[in-house]
């Protein structure tokens, strides 16, 4: 026997521990965090902070899991678009059936283990956002409708509502507000980055708004959107969730999103084309910002409760 | 005599083995804290079967 031998469990393609991590979905289970850390913490009951801890945990790994199984189904589209093809399965790194395993893996653990650490309730809620992500949205929605992003930002939309019953047991306005905020700022924000991606959507069959209605009627869309987002936000304002550092924070937000929302609607294809979509672009980051500054202020307001300076007294 | 060099799929299989291993530990660490929190907690209750004993 000679001493080289040839190992043929080793393929170029095997991955590595941040490759398995990156189907994960890694930025947006960092928004989940941050949601859900935000509903738990607005909850009117105290709740252990390992048990807390855990709670987010799960229902991180829960969003991850939905990525996984995202990536599995949606593998052809990722390789056709620009901004995915470098995704672990279209890239050759991870095989489709290894997401999958992983992705149902995962789901099961982080509901059960939900459950176990913080309620039942929590538990079915964050097996019913996977099944609306996964089925609802990425399985029927996202090919076959317009809308898919309007009604699949539903799922983005559960994590604070999920921290909420976490901590209480049970769902009450303040819950659906955080729900509401998230879901009526999907559509926006995915639009801008719609129409800053332009082919990526045509080349990939994906029935996006800028694809099935056009390029006006997506600007027109996202103001209509934003005006709505803006009563929403302030009327939140006056809620449980609400107070003077919350409507300070939504005011100048909103004023800072309708105005670029605003610009949007007022711009044709040869302006934005001119500045390679420089006012879209700048949107789609504003939007980013616009729901850290919102969670970040009813965070606060509920942190400043205990001095009783929180809310509106 | 084995061979030395290492290759850089070996590098990655590493990486993913030790992660697997240090979220196996992290894992039983958590599962006993919840432990730990839920049984000390003023709600616990005994099941009634041991209760009985």
């Amino acid at each position: 026997m000679s001493d080289i031998s040839y190992n043929t469990n080793i393929h170029e393609g095997e991955a590595g521990f941040g490759d398995y991590f990156a189907l994960l979905k890694p930025r947006v289970m960092s928004l989940v965090v941050f949601t859900a850390f935000v509903g738990l913490m607005a909850a009117p009951v105290g709740v252990h902070p390992l048990v807390g801890f855990a709670s987010i945990l799960f229902i991180a790994v829960g969003g991850g899991a939905s990525g996984a199984l995202n990536m599995w189904w949606d593998a052809d589209i990722d390789a056709v678009m620009r901004r995915t093809r470098n995704r672990p399965i279209p890239s050759g790194k991870i095989e489709a059936g290894e997401a999958l395993a992983l992705g149902l893996a995962l789901a099961a653990i982080s509901v059960v283990m939900l459950g176990l650490a913080s309620n039942v309730y929590a538990g079915a809620f964050l097996a019913f956002t996977i099944f609306f992500y996964v089925v609802v949205y990425s399985m029927w929605l996202k090919r076959s409708t317009p809308h898919n992003i309007v009604i699949g930002g539903a799922a983005g939309a559960f994590p604070p509502a999920i921290g909420w019953v976490a901590a209480t047991g049970s769902l009450t306005v303040e819950p659906l507000l955080m729900f509401a905020l998230i879901f009526i700022w999907t559509p926006p924000h995915f639009w801008a980055l719609a129409l800053f991606m332009r082919s990526d959507y045509d080349d990939a069959g994906v029935p996006m708004l800028t694809v099935t209605h056009g390029r006006r009627a997506t600007r027109v869309h996202i103001l209509a959107y934003t005006a709505l987002l803006a009563v929403l936000s302030l009327g939140a304002a006056f809620s449980g969730l609400g107070g003077p550092v919350y409507l300070a924070v939504a005011v100048v937000m909103n004023l800072l999103f309708l105005r670029g929302a605003v610009k949007i609607w007022r711009r044709d294809e040869v302006a934005s084309e001119a500045d390679d979509f420089a006012v879209e672009r700048k949107f789609f980051k504003l939007s980013l910002l616009y729901l850290f500054a919102h969670f970040s202020a009813i965070m606060v307001e509920a942190l400043l409760q205990p001095y009783g300076l929180g809310g509106w007294g | 005599m084995s061979i030395k060099t290492t290759h850089d799929l070996h590098r990655r299989r590493f990486t993913r083995n030790v992660g697997v291993g240090l979220l196996l530990a992290a894992f039983i660490v958590l599962i006993f804290g919840l432990t730990v929190v839920k049984v000390t907690s003023t709600g616990f209750m005994m099941p009634s079967s041991v209760a009985s004993e």
